[in-house]
């Protein structure tokens, strides 16, 4: 017990002269989340759109404002040809083009089906689909309205209400920030850690510590019990910033929020550990730790939702201690839920902490060679 | 105290050491001698127990290296190995809390060793300002804290000013006179002289352990020394007898097969280019020259070179 002491206390003699790293540990959950909170935006809106109406009807100039009127499409340029149109979108100073035909008012009066035709640019995905849903359910509600007026009718036959829980405005920062807290965290726990043993390989410190009566796992312990403490600060940090900046509600306990990370700031630690017992030097062990950060980071859920997963990957991403951290913190901080919620969640990073630290100590030999 | 049988190791196809056999006496200072890459770390390595021998074994104090109180061994490794961003007072305190030393104990022993190093007034100064002769003063503080019975040094001397190796051979003889057995290698020859025992390793065999008197008896060539003014370390290459000749400023030790014959030969030799022969004097070997006997005779009787 009292190596172990002896170690945490010299970890964290090391750890208050290095003021970079203890800089670099409050900058970067301010800087990252304050950068990706605002940039990721999911919910793209404001999509700058070229018009070109051949039409020129009180129907069409109706059927522009509710596009506009949706706040998606923002039109920004009007068209005299069909050539105009194509160029600006090649140019990328439209993402998307409404199109009018010079009939479009007649065959409404007329009773037929109108056809506007709405070109999308479809290079980027995100903004594409979005772009081409609301087109469409703009469509479907102004053919809607049409055809109640023709009927006579107040309502239509289905009525379907959709309630979004938890995040009903669909706030992308309320479902970012927590990701980006969860990343944040494993990525600087491991890198931090994933250089602990082997720094003390290189600079040669290993060797005196192996003549001593120290043992792996006092070692292991000793390594990762100060950088728990670093990952506190740095939850505490960005959750300040989620609610000073975002305004991200906690609904859940904050204890308990505080609880569980324990778990995930463990399995990060430990998973550092592991690298850094394998690789030889400190190069090697960032690479090995860029290696394990971006498959953590695309496949957790926090870029793409997992059920969209191919199964061979979504079992992949059943080994990632992040995809059980992104349920166990969207949990508690937007939808509210408690422990008995995340047991299972909460018993994968147990497992993960205790496997990774227990290679960690069998892996660390007492040798040089 | 330390004893090595038949202990061998090789890292990959390359032997480091092969079938050493080594006794170090209680209380004595052995020397490891030999030149860069002759196996002396890697042997130092192993009885501390930090390499495993491919074969062999190594006993302290009549135990496997992993078997002993811990405390009754301090290593000393060749690079520096503590913590450049520790003051000297806290590395001493982080090793020794490491052996489960108490405080006061800690206090106490760090006052008397880092009287006895020179160190004393230094505590608050970072390991990595150190100048390195006070570098190795600090490793071998942390080396001592536990009051060790055998005393295990890498190169400790190396790379460090005339003036702090002096010190820390004074440091080491008063160590060993309070009863420490203390094993250490070095890649200075005139060292050697200053160790009870000592052992030559070249190429990874222990070509010779004897006290150094002995090795200088077991030579078989007399030095002569002269002063001329010349400035050709080839000079005298041509001349029958002269085995080696090495050129130190004016001054030039030859190593002869026998004194009269060679001394006549040389004076005749310098009266010849109209120089002055100056005084010719037989002086005793110095290790250098042992050394360099012994690793050229075994290589040349082995074959191998």
């Amino acid at each position: 017990m009292s190596r172990i002491f002896a170690v945490i206390k010299k970890e964290f003699i090391q750890m208050k002269r290095d003021r970079m790293t203890l800089a670099l540990i409050f900058m970067i959950p301010l800087i990252q989340l304050l950068l990706f909170g605002y940039a990721i935006q999911t919910d793209v809106k404001h999509i700058s759109t070229v018009v070109f109406d051949q039409s020129l009807s009180p129907e069409s100039r109706e059927l522009l404002n509710a596009f506009s009127a949706s706040g998606y499409f923002d039109i920004n340029e009007v068209a005299l040809s069909y050539d105009a149109v194509t160029q600006s979108i090649d140019s990328g100073q439209a993402r998307a083009g409404i199109i009018f035909p010079p009939d479009f008012a007649r065959q409404l009066q007329r009773g037929e089906s109108a056809p506007v035709q709405v070109i999308v640019d479809a290079s980027d995905n995100m903004v594409a689909n979005q772009a081409i849903a609301i087109a469409n359910s703009i469509g479907l509600i102004k053919s809607q309205q049409l055809l109640f007026q023709k009927m006579n009718l107040d309502a239509p036959p289905y009525d379907i209400r959709v309630r979004p829980w938890y995040n009903p405005d669909g706030i992308t920062a309320y479902y970012m920030v927590p990701a980006i807290l969860g990343i944040i965290v494993t990525m600087t726990m491991v890198i931090i850690t994933a250089v602990a043993i082997v720094r003390e390989r290189e600079r040669g410190t290993l060797e005196q510590l192996i003549v001593t009566p120290l043992r792996p796992y006092e070692l292991m312990l000793g390594k990762i019990i100060p950088y728990i403490a670093l990952g506190y600060i740095q939850i505490t940090v960005a959750l300040l910033v989620g609610a000073l900046f975002f305004q991200v509600p906690i609904r859940g306990s904050l204890l308990e929020l505080y609880l569980l990370t324990l778990f995930f700031i463990t399995a990060s630690l430990g998973l550092g550990l592991m690298i850094s017992n394998m690789a030889k030097n400190q190069m090697q062990a960032f690479q090995m730790s860029f290696f394990v950060m971006l498959p953590s980071i695309l496949l957790s859920g926090f870029m793409f939702p997992r059920e969209a997963m191919p199964r061979i990957i979504y079992y992949i991403s059943d080994i990632i201690p992040l995809t059980y951290y992104l349920d166990i913190i969207r949990g508690i901080v937007l939808k509210g839920i408690g422990f008995q919620y995340l047991v299972g969640q909460v018993a994968a990073l147990l497992v993960f902490s205790l496997l990774f630290l227990g290679i960690s100590t069998l892996k660390f030999k007492k040798k040089i060679a | 105290m330390i004893l090595c049988t038949q202990l061998t190791k090789s890292f990959g196809p390359i032997p480091a050491v092969r079938e050493v056999n080594l006794q170090v006496e209680k209380q004595s200072i052995t020397g490891l001698l030999g030149p860069d890459g002759a196996g002396k770390t890697t042997l130092l390595r192993m009885i501390c127990g930090l390499i495993t021998p491919d074969s062999g074994a190594v006993q302290l104090m009549g135990l496997p290296p992993e078997k002993i109180e811990r405390q009754d061994l301090g290593y000393m490794p060749q690079r520096f190995s503590l913590y450049g961003d520790l003051n000297v007072m806290e590395n001493i305190d982080f090793f020794a809390s490491l052996y489960g030393l108490h405080k006061s104990l800690i206090r106490e022993r760090a006052e008397e060793i880092l009287e006895r190093t020179g160190l004393a007034g230094f505590e608050q100064r970072l390991g990595e300002q150190l100048s390195g002769g006070m570098k190795q003063k600090l490793a071998l503080s942390c080396a001592l804290i536990t009051r060790p019975q055998i005393l295990v040094l890498d190169e400790p001397t190396y790379g460090v000013d005339p003036q702090s190796r002096q010190e820390f051979w004074q440091i080491l003889y008063d160590l060993n006179r309070e009863g420490m057995t203390i094993l250490l290698s070095t890649p200075y020859m005139d060292e050697a002289e200053l160790c009870h025992q000592v052992a030559f390793i070249n190429e990874g065999r222990l070509e010779v352990v004897a006290p150094p008197a002995e090795i200088k008896l077991s030579f078989p060539f007399r030095i002569l020394e002269l002063r001329v003014p010349l400035r050709d370390p080839h000079f005298f290459d041509s001349l029958p007898g002269i085995l080696d000749a090495s050129f130190y400023g004016y001054k030039y030790r030859l190593v002869v097969e026998e004194v009269e014959h060679s001394r006549h030969r040389l004076e005749e030799l310098l009266a010849s280019q109209g120089l002055e022969p100056g005084s010719i004097m037989e002086v005793a070997p110095s290790m250098e020259e042992l050394f360099v006997f012994l690793a050229e005779a075994k290589g040349l009787a082995g074959g191998e070179v």
